[in-house]
C-alpha cells in the first residue's frame, strides 16, 4: 500500500490521528495514549495492513514530552509505518503495553522503562533490564545528571 | 529429544540455578536465571547489563564521525557492517550518492565479515556441543580474513574503515589477490565443515528437533537473520531493502522451514556459500574512481528522522537517528539483532534440558556487547 492509501484507511478507524510525512522517510502517525492499544491491534489484525513485524521500539525524550516510537513493517505487504505516542507527564508517564500484540515488545518496553522511566500497563514483567534495581533516575532522559560518570560538554 | 521424566515416588521440586555471568556457553557476560525441575527447564530469565556502556547516550554527545567508532564495540564480529549502517544513515540524510567503487568495496568487506563471523560461530558452536576440533578449523580460516582486514585498514576486529562519505582510504594493492586466494582456499575447506560436524550423528541428535521456533513466533519476537530464516521467514535485509551493491549481485536467501537448532546451523553454512558467491561476482569488477565524497568537517544533518537497516552476521541492525539540525544527534537508537533474538530464548528453551539450552543458544549466535550496547 502507498502511504496515501494507508493514511486514508487508518484515519477511517480512529478519529483525531495526526499524520506526518515531512522530515521522515516513512509515514508517521501520532496517536493519543488512550487510543494507542486500539490502533496497534487494528494495524496488526487488519488484513490490508497486517503489520506483524515490530522491528524497532524506542523511547524518546522530546522535552518536555516523553514518548515512544514504534516502527512497524508488514512481512506480507512490505510497507512500513511509524507510530508515535507522547505524554507531557514526566512524573508518571504511562502507556498501554503492546506485548500482547508483538512478543518482542516485552524486552523493548523493559528497556524503555529502564532508561526513560515510562511505565506500561499490562506488562507481564516490568522491571529494570540493564540497570540495577536501586539505580536512581533514568539515564537517557535529557535532564538526567550524573556528576561522576558523565562527561559534560 | 525425548524429555519425558520417569515417574517415581520422589517428589520433584523446582529450583533456581545461575548460568553465567562467567559460563563458557554464554560467550560473554550474560547471566541466565534458570528455573528447573530436575533437568527440565521451566523458565529462562536473562539478566543483562554487565557490560552496558550506554552507547546511545554517548552518541548524543558525539559528532556523527565519532559515532561510527562506537558501533564497532556493539557487535564486534560484524564491526564493518555496523560502521556501514551508521555511514549509510548519515549519507542518506545528507543525500550523498556514493561512488560505485565505495559501494562495491563495502559489500565485499561486509561479506568477508559475515564469513569471518560465521567461521567463529561454527567453531564455538561445535565446542558448545562437545566437538573441540571445530574451534581450530574455524579460527584457522577466520585468521586469513583478519589478515586481509589488517592489511586493508590496520585493524583486525574494530575496523573503523567506513566514514560518512565513503572509505577512509583506498584498499591495499594486494587486496584483490588476497581475497581471491582466500576464496579459493575456503571453497576447499567449507566442505570439510560438513564432513567434520554436519553429518556427525551425535551432533545431529543434539540439534535436530531441539529449540523449535515457528514462523509466527519468529516474526512476533522480531527474530531476524539466520534465526528468522531457519523458521521459514524471509527476512534478509539485503533482499528486501537492498543497500550498497546488493542490488547488482544475485544470491539466494538461505531459508529452512524446520525452525530447529539444526536448521539454524544449516542456514549459516548455506550463507557462507552465498557470501562466497557474492564476493566472486564483485571481486574482479571493482570499479575505478574515488573512495570518498567530500563532506563538511562538521557534519550537521537536516532536522528530521532517519532510519537505516542493514543485515549483519546476526540479523537486522537498525539505526534510528533523530536530528534537530545541530552537529550532534538528538537521539540515536540501535535496534540490535541480538537483543530481539535473545528475547525468544525462554520460548525455545522451556521444556528442554540444560544441554539443549546450550545447543539452542549456540545457534542464536549471541554477542553480548550487541545486546548490552
Amino acid at each position: 500500500m502507498t502511504n496515501e492509501a494507508l493514511q486514508n484507511l487508518i484515519s477511517s478507524w480512529i478519529p483525531d490521528l495526526e499524520f506526518a510525512e515531512e522530515e521522515s522517510q516513512f509515514l508517521n502517525i501520532i496517536v493519543a495514549p488512550e487510543n494507542l492499544h486500539q490502533l496497534m491491534t487494528e494495524l496488526k489484525i487488519n488484513s490490508k495492513t497486517s503489520f506483524d513485524y515490530l522491528f524497532c521500539l524506542s523511547g524518546v525524550d522530546w522535552q518536555p514530552e516523553l514518548g515512544v516510537v514504534y516502527h512497524l513493517e508488514s512481512t506480507a505487504h512490505r510497507h512500513i509505518v511509524v507510530v508515535k505516542v507522547k505524554t507531557s507527564d514526566r512524573e508518571n508517564p504511562v502507556f498501554d503495553s503492546v506485548c500482547d500484540i508483538w512478543k518482542t515488545a516485552e524486552f523493548h518496553e523493559r528497556e524503555v522503562f529502564d532508561f526513560f522511566g515510562i511505565k506500561f500497563n499490562n506488562h507481564p514483567n516490568l522491571k529494570r533490564l540493564f540497570l540495577t534495581e536501586e539505580w536512581e533516575g533514568f539515564p537517557l532522559r535529557k535532564d538526567y545528571e550524573d556528576d561522576i560518570n558523565m562527561v559534560i560538554k | 529429544m525425548d524429555t519425558t521424566i520417569v515417574k517415581s515416588n520422589f517428589k520433584s521440586e523446582e529450583y533456581f540455578i545461575n548460568m553465567g555471568p562467567q559460563h563458557p556457553a554464554t560467550h560473554g557476560v550474560l547471566r541466565l536465571l534458570l528455573t528447573i525441575d530436575g533437568e527440565i527447564i521451566k523458565k529462562v530469565e536473562p539478566d543483562l547489563g554487565y557490560i552496558h556502556r550506554s552507547i546511545e547516550k554517548m552518541c548524543e554527545r558525539d559528532s556523527y564521525q565519532q559515532i561510527v567508532h562506537l558501533t564497532d564495540r556493539m557487535d564486534y564480529l560484524s564491526s564493518h557492517i555496523n560502521n556501514e549502517a551508521v555511514c549509510l544513515t548519515v549519507e542518506n540524510a545528507l543525500q550523498l550518492e556514493m561512488p560505485d567503487r565505495v559501494k562495491v568495496i563495502r559489500t565485499i568487506l561486509s561479506e568477508l565479515t559475515r564469513i569471518a563471523s560465521h567461521c567463529l560461530w561454527w567453531g564455538v558452536m561445535g565446542m558448545d556441543v562437545g566437538a573441540l576440533t571445530t574451534y581450530f578449523y574455524g579460527f584457522r580460516d577466520r585468521e586469513m580474513i583478519n589478515d586481509i582486514f589488517e592489511e586493508t585498514c590496520g585493524a583486525r576486529l574494530t575496523m573503523n574503515y567506513n566514514i560518512p562519505g565513503g572509505l577512509m582510504f583506498d584498499v591495499h594493492p594486494n587486496f584483490v589477490k588476497r581475497t581471491k586466494d582466500f576464496i579459493a582456499h575456503f571453497k576447499t575447506k567449507l566442505p570439510e565443515y560438513d564432513t567434520l560436524l554436519t553429518g556427525n550423528v551425535i551432533f545431529q541428535k543434539r540439534t535436530k528437533g531441539v529449540g523449535i521456533l515457528t514462523k509466527e513466533d519468529a516474526i512476533s519476537f522480531g527474530a531476524s537473520g539466520p534465526v528468522g530464516r531457519a523458521s521459514g521467514y524471509s527476512c534478509d535485509v539485503r533482499k528486501h531493502h537492498p543497500y550498497s551493491a546488493y542490488d547488482r549481485v544475485t544470491f539466494n536467501e538461505a531459508i529452512k522451514t524446520e525452525g530447529d537448532t539444526f536448521a539454524r546451523y544449516q542456514v549459516r553454512i548455506q550463507e557462507m556459500w552465498e557470501s562466497i558467491s557474492i564476493i566472486e561476482q564483485l571481486i574482479d569488477n571493482i570499479p575505478d574512481g574515488d573512495v570518498q565524497v567530500a563532506t563538511n568537517a562538521v557534519i550537521k544533518l537536516p532536522k528530521g528522522e532517519y532510519y537505516q537497516k542493514v543485515e549483519t552476521a546476526r540479523g537486522e541492525l537498525g539505526v534510528y537517528i533523530i536530528s534537530t539540525g545541530t552537529k550532534n544527534p538528538y537521539r540515536v537508537k540501535f535496534r540490535s539483532p541480538g537483543f530481539s533474538n535473545l528475547s525468544l530464548l525462554n520460548h525455545i528453551a522451556v521444556g528442554g534440558k540444560i544441554g539443549d539450552l546450550v545447543a539452542s543458544m549456540a545457534t542464536l549466535d549471541l554477542v553480548i556487547p550487541d545486546i548490552d550496547r
